[in-house]
């Protein structure tokens, strides 16, 4: 390891420590703000070290300069007055909002890794790509749908059609169809485009016949896949910090989201299966 | 296994059981603020999408660096924002009704 490296790699280590520690934090309402403020200050080091690395890096184009600044620019403004303005009632929708960008970030990086590769990328890196862009498509679409549902905008109600269980079978046979020709044929397009197509399908199809009720659960569930897609892109670039944030989202999720289903008396199964839940606020406790 | 797939394997599972770990028994008043606080961790991607830029050189890859950019940028700004303000109901609770300290 060059100097750089390795003080690129301590900072990592000490901006993943924060998140561990914040997360701990936050389960007593006492320090929880102190967690999020010390997961804060993980997440400035991260970026500041990979600032640093790829200035060092030189490599750079000035077109990437602008298209990132921009899209940072543009998002922290964003972000920032959206999460200002909320009037906490609608917290839930925009925590779902922030959740289904994080999954397209991911898918973005996915896409940007498979057409890079120039017709060759090992197992070890393609199947990470594939599955960065599979999650973080159906976390995108799926939160989207979520937040939609949580506002008002779709229908709380549960949305089903006739054959909607065949056509989801279909979805998912293009995704697997798709994740497995991009794994053995890097240099077609086309495979990615399908891919993402199905696994935003699938997204809105997984989401949609769901209740208003149960969205907080499948908001969690989402939130815990797009954990898991970060963890992936961490793979991708080959970069811990990532991997490790990611793991600990995809699994305090998924613990998260039982704790959910469990307080609501049902079984995430049962929740996803769809259907049960009713328009937004009345809460509907199927005899189970 | 080359040396470095173990090591980020090995960093994987036991980040897993981390977070499991760390979740178990939370008292449900905490279960939204987690949610987004845990929302606002993976906005580490956005660490990703400056590590594309660095390769990014045609107009398609420009592209994906804004929209991975524009995309982490706001699940970590939103992210920390809201929870926080949600946490600061906390704070406020015990003490006197509208204390704002700034």
């Amino acid at each position: 390891m060059t100097g750089l490296t390795t003080t690129a790699s301590l900072i990592y280590l000490i901006s993943a420590f924060c998140y561990v520690i914040g997360v701990h934090l936050m389960r007593s309402p006492k320090t929880a703000k102190k967690g999020n403020g010390l997961s804060f200050v993980g997440m400035i080091l991260a970026v500041i070290m990979i600032l640093i690395e790829i200035l060092v890096s030189g490599r750079v184009q000035v077109g990437a300069w602008i298209a990132l600044a921009a899209g940072l620019a543009l998002g922290i403004f964003y972000g920032f007055s959206k999460a200002k303005r909320v009037p906490m009632t609608d917290v839930p929708q925009l925590v779902s909002l922030f959740n289904a960008v994080g999954g397209g970030a991911a898918a973005a990086i996915g896409a940007f890794d498979y057409m890079t590769a120039n017709g060759h990328l090992p197992l070890v890196l393609s199947i990470p790509v594939v599955l960065d862009i599979v999650i973080g498509g159906i976390t995108f679409s799926g939160s989207l749908i979520a937040t939609g549902k949580l506002s008002g905008k779709v229908s709380g109600k549960p949305i089903t059609f006739p054959g909607s269980k065949f056509v989801n079978i279909l979805v998912v046979i293009a995704i697997v169809a798709a994740a497995i020709l991009m794994i053995t044929q890097v240099d077609n397009s086309w495979y990615l485009v399908l891919a993402l197509l199905a696994s935003l399908a699938f997204g809105l199809l997984m989401t949609l016949p769901i209740g208003g009720a149960d969205m907080p659960v499948v908001v969690s569930l989402l939130n815990a896949f797009t954990g898991l897609a970060v963890a992936f892109a961490g793979f991708v670039i080959n970069n811990q910090v990532l991997i490790i944030a990611g793991a600990l989202v995809g699994a305090a999720g998924t613990i998260l989201t039982l704790q959910m289903a469990d307080a609501m008396n049902r079984s995430v199964a049962n929740i996803l299966a769809g259907g049960f839940g009713t328009d937004d606020s009345q809460s509907v406790s199927p005899a189970g | 296994m080359s040396e470095e797939l173990y090591a980020n394997l090995a960093i994987f599972v036991l980040s897993l059981l981390v977070g499991f770990e760390v979740m178990s028994k939370i008292p449900s008043t905490l279960q939204t603020p987690m949610m987004s606080g845990a929302n606002a961790i993976h906005g580490v991607v956005v660490v990703g999408a400056f590590a594309i830029a660095a390769e990014a050189n045609n107009w398609l890859l420009y592209v994906l660096t804004f929209f991975a950019a524009l995309f982490a940028a706001i699940n970590v700004a939103g992210g920390y924002t809201v929870t926080d303000r949600m946490l600061g109901m906390f704070d406020r609770k015990p003490a006197k009704k509208e204390e704002d300290k700034k």
